[in-house]
């Protein structure tokens, strides 16, 4: 039995932007389902993961309708990784910094997704047995 | 010593400062006698196919660092473990976590 | 006792005009509010931060102008009157051509050799 960690991961990507997306995606799953507590903070374009108003398409290119291609998006990806959490008895926090959320106009996130500041991120890693930044690059 | 997790998620063909900056400091922190693990992961697994970047891999080899490379990336840039340079090792991106809770300092490039 | 934390900053630039700051320098005068023990490297061309005479004013986007143009160097100054301790690699110093008088006063300069001796000193590393 693993003993339970906690840990706190920092975003700073937009959605569809970078690879680095999935991987931070990749780590939380792997993170939860070893029943260590998560928190999150999403800096910058990352704050987008979690709006509300993403939808799916369809993909013409490929001849798919909408629910052949079955196109991803990142707060479902936050909802199930959520609901891992709670299968697998560990915590996951997920906050969005405010002010980014503000700038971009994407405050209408999907349920249980919170909202701070850089000193949020700073606190959880404090509380936390490790963190981790992963930098956005321009 | 609680030893360092270094994640490149670069290519050195892509930027001169994969090789000059981070895995000189995978080497760098490995002299010191520090336990390292340097976590190729996304296009910074290319080196990990062997003869194609031999000589970027030789001074974190040569420092002792313990080089893996994300299986899911491999598999999704088709290297297969045939192909693989045997300095580096496939591993699960589950080894990050275990780094991370054994508490290595992390560092993500 | 809170944990020593090391900032490496190597992105120079990335949408400062925008932000009207450098994100990861105001993230860190941000914690250093909240009572953060964090010092600070800059590397690669983020090294150009530690330049006077920096001037990014003066930008409009038809009658709209940006009032509050990014002051890099001003930021890193005041986090160095903070405390905060602000290290610039030496290395990348020489690369880009800069002198100690082209310089805000109060950067430590390290050898990219000492970086090693320099992480071992933190809790933690956020690489940038």
């Amino acid at each position: 039995m693993t003993t339970k960690k906690t840990l706190a991961f920092l975003l700073m990507d937009a959605p569809y932007e970078s690879a680095r997306t999935t991987t931070a995606f990749r780590l939380v799953d792997a993170a939860i389902r070893r029943g260590h507590d998560v928190s999150v903070f999403c800096y910058e374009g990352a704050v987008a993961l979690s709006f509300a108003k993403q939808a799916p398409h369809p993909n013409a290119v490929h001849g798919r309708d909408l629910a052949q291609e079955d196109h991803p998006n990142p707060k479902d990806w936050i909802a199930a990784l959520a609901a891992q959490a709670d299968r697998s008895g560990a915590k996951l926090a997920w906050i969005n910094c405010g002010l980014c959320v503000d700038e971009r106009g994407v405050g209408e996130v999907v349920s249980g997704v919170g909202r701070g500041s850089p000193v949020d991120f700073w606190k959880s890693a404090e509380a936390a047995d490790n963190s981790l930044v992963i930098p956005t690059k321009g | 010593m609680a030893g360092y997790l270094l994640i490149e998620s670069r290519d050195p063909l892509e930027s001169r400062d994969v090789a000059s900056h981070f895995y000189d400091l995978a080497a760098g922190l490995a002299r010191r006698g520090e336990p390292v693990t340097l976590f190729l992961v996304q296009n910074g697994v290319f080196p990990a196919r062997r003869r194609a970047q031999a000589a970027a891999l030789d001074a974190v080899a040569r420092a002792g660092v313990e080089v893996l490379a994300d299986d899911f990336s491999l598999r999704e840039r088709g290297i297969s473990s045939d192909r693989l340079d045997p300095r580096v090792t496939a591993a699960p991106l589950d080894v990050v976590i275990d780094r991370l809770v054994e508490g290595r300092k992390a560092l993500w490039h | 006792m809170s944990k020593k934390i090391l900032q490496i900053v190597e992105s120079g630039y990335r949408a400062t005009i925008e932000e009207q700051d450098d994100t990861v320098v105001w993230f860190t005068h941000a914690i250093k509010g909240g009572g953060a023990a964090i010092a600070v490297l800059l590397r690669g061309h983020a090294v150009n931060y530690g330049v006077n005479g920096q001037d990014a004013s003066g930008l409009a986007f038809g009658d709209k102008k940006q009032t509050q143009p990014p002051d890099l160097a001003g930021d890193l100054a005041r986090l160095i009157a903070k405390g905060v301790e602000v290290h610039v690699v030496e290395e990348d110093l020489v690369a880009h051509g800069l002198v100690a008088t082209e310089l805000i006063p109060g950067l430590k300069r390290i050898a990219r050799s000492g970086i090693p001796e320099l992480l071992g000193r933190y809790d933690l590393i956020w690489h940038w």
